[in-house]
């Protein structure tokens, strides 16, 4: 590895300071992504901003009026150690749970894996099927941009040079509302998705009131798939309804072929899995309040 | 060479302290700085889980750990896991059962096991082999490891202290 400078602020003031002083900052969350590319050289990285130390950046709260704040600095296992967000945001736990191993688990942050800006990323499709939003903060203020409006291309993000992710809020779940989601991978574990659903759903009585259906690892960014959505708005949810829905999101993909899979499989399992993914979500929306 | 860095930490229990530069991993630091050699190197890129120690408690891959982040932490290796000349359970039981070949996975799969066992004193056959899957064993014998950890699990629980129910005392 080239040598490095290495900062831990303890404040989001000065993090930000830090990052705007320099071209060659990154910043270090749980590092399972960049200390892997700089000791590949992959990364020019030349000093690493460690966020962990920050307090407000360690925030995992959940309340029903203001839903959940997702500190940036807070690892993957604390999710699926709290029986609270376990039982609110099923579907995100799924997410965050397929991340990697145990040892990765440990140190892997929600908010990295996002600001990875990966296509295949697990938790972003969760996270924009709830309707998350990242709060940001940088040299001109704060600001804050709904999920799906985060990751602009492969690995590219809308942080403006500067700028800190402080936080993922995930709003709280309507009434008789759940999400849910899923991925393909050919092994039981520990793979990089060849496409990944989440979705969110409301219901009223039997009727689904709203609906969020994100694709992933089927574009360059994860795909908020309105039109799957729509098709099932208004509907019992019925088979009829989930077959549109996976008609919809099959159009909406638009996945390559590499080493993981060929596009017009990507797009089949795609159909597949935005019906089991609205299926399961209507499920758990039935049995709640 | 950068500026070194001065690093405060526990490591197995004993206040400690060393010098790196920002770009030497954990592992780098244990093995070359500190003399801890039982942490290993497989992969370097946490996959194979042969350097696993615990961070504060919580199972990391010290490859993927810079030492200079482990300041004011926690830090447990498998040298911290007998007591002395005593092994730990889950050492003894790697040795009844023969869950090791060639040995170089086997301190990660230890120091992971405890992770493991730490927390849920009674897993399942499951359990087990989903919470060690960031180890890999290039010998392949898995299923010894799962058993001896299965074994080391019951022989801790038959240790624990139990909370008495009754009301004569002994």
């Amino acid at each position: 590895m080239h040598e490095i400078q290495y900062s831990a602020p303890s404040s989001v003031a000065e993090a930000v300071g830090l990052l705007a002083a320099s071209e060659v900052v990154r910043v270090l969350g749980g590092g399972t992504d960049l200390l892997i590319q700089l000791r590949a050289g992959t990364s020019q990285a030349r000093h690493l901003i460690d966020v962990k130390r920050i307090a407000e950046l360690d925030v995992l709260a959940f309340d029903a009026t203001h839903g959940l704040r997702i500190g940036a600095a807070v690892a993957c296992h604390r999710l699926a150690a709290d029986p609270v967000v376990r039982a609110t945001y099923p579907g995100l736990v799924e997410a965050t749970t397929l991340i990697g191993s145990t040892q990765i688990q440990s140190r892997a942050t929600i908010a990295g894996n996002l600001c990875n800006g990966s296509p295949a990323a697990d938790t972003t499709p969760a996270l924009i099927a709830l309707g998350a939003v990242c709060e940001l903060a940088g040299p001109n203020g704060r600001r804050e941009i709904p999920a799906e409006s985060f990751v602009l291309a492969p690995g590219r993000t809308a942080l403006a040079p500067g700028e800190l992710l402080v936080a993922i809020r995930v709003p709280p779940p309507a009434a008789k509302s759940a999400d849910c989601y899923q991925r393909f991978i050919p092994r039981n574990e520990m793979d990089i998705a060849v496409v990944g659903v989440g979705a969110a759903i409301t219901l009223n009585g039997e009727r689904c009131t709203a609906a969020r259906v994100v694709l992933g690892a089927v574009g360059p960014t994860p795909l908020l798939a309105s039109e799957a959505a729509q098709a099932l708005v208004g509907t019992t949810l019925d088979d009829a309804a989930l077959a549109r829905a996976a008609e919809a999101a099959m159009h909406a993909a638009r996945p390559i072929s590499d080493m993981r899979a060929p596009a017009a499989y990507r797009r089949e399992i795609t159909g597949v899995l935005t019906r089991r993914v609205v299926a399961e979500a209507a499920r758990r929306a039935r049995g709640r309040a | 060479m950068s500026k070194k860095t001065h690093v405060s930490l526990t490591l197995n229990g004993e206040a400690t302290e060393f010098l790196c530069e920002p770009r030497q991993t954990l592992l780098e630091v244990l093995r070359d700085e500190l003399d801890l050699t039982g942490s290993k190197e497989g992969c370097a890129t946490g996959d194979c889980g042969a350097c696993s120690v615990l961070l504060d408690g919580h199972v990391v891959c010290a490859c993927l750990v810079l030492a200079v982040e482990t300041d004011a932490r926690s830090v447990t290796t498998i040298e911290g896991l007998a007591d002395g000349d005593k092994l730990h359970p889950l050492q003894t039981a790697f040795l009844e059962h023969a869950a090791l070949q060639c040995g170089i996975c086997t301190p990660g799969f230890l120091v992971a096991a405890k992770a493991l066992l730490d927390r849920n004193p009674d897993p399942s056959e499951y359990e087990v082999r989903y919470e060690l899957a960031g180890n890999l064993c290039r010998c392949t014998g898995y299923d010894k490891i799962v058993r001896a950890v299965l074994a080391a699990a019951a022989t801790m629980r038959d240790a624990a202290p139990r909370v008495r129910t009754g009301t004569t005392g002994t």
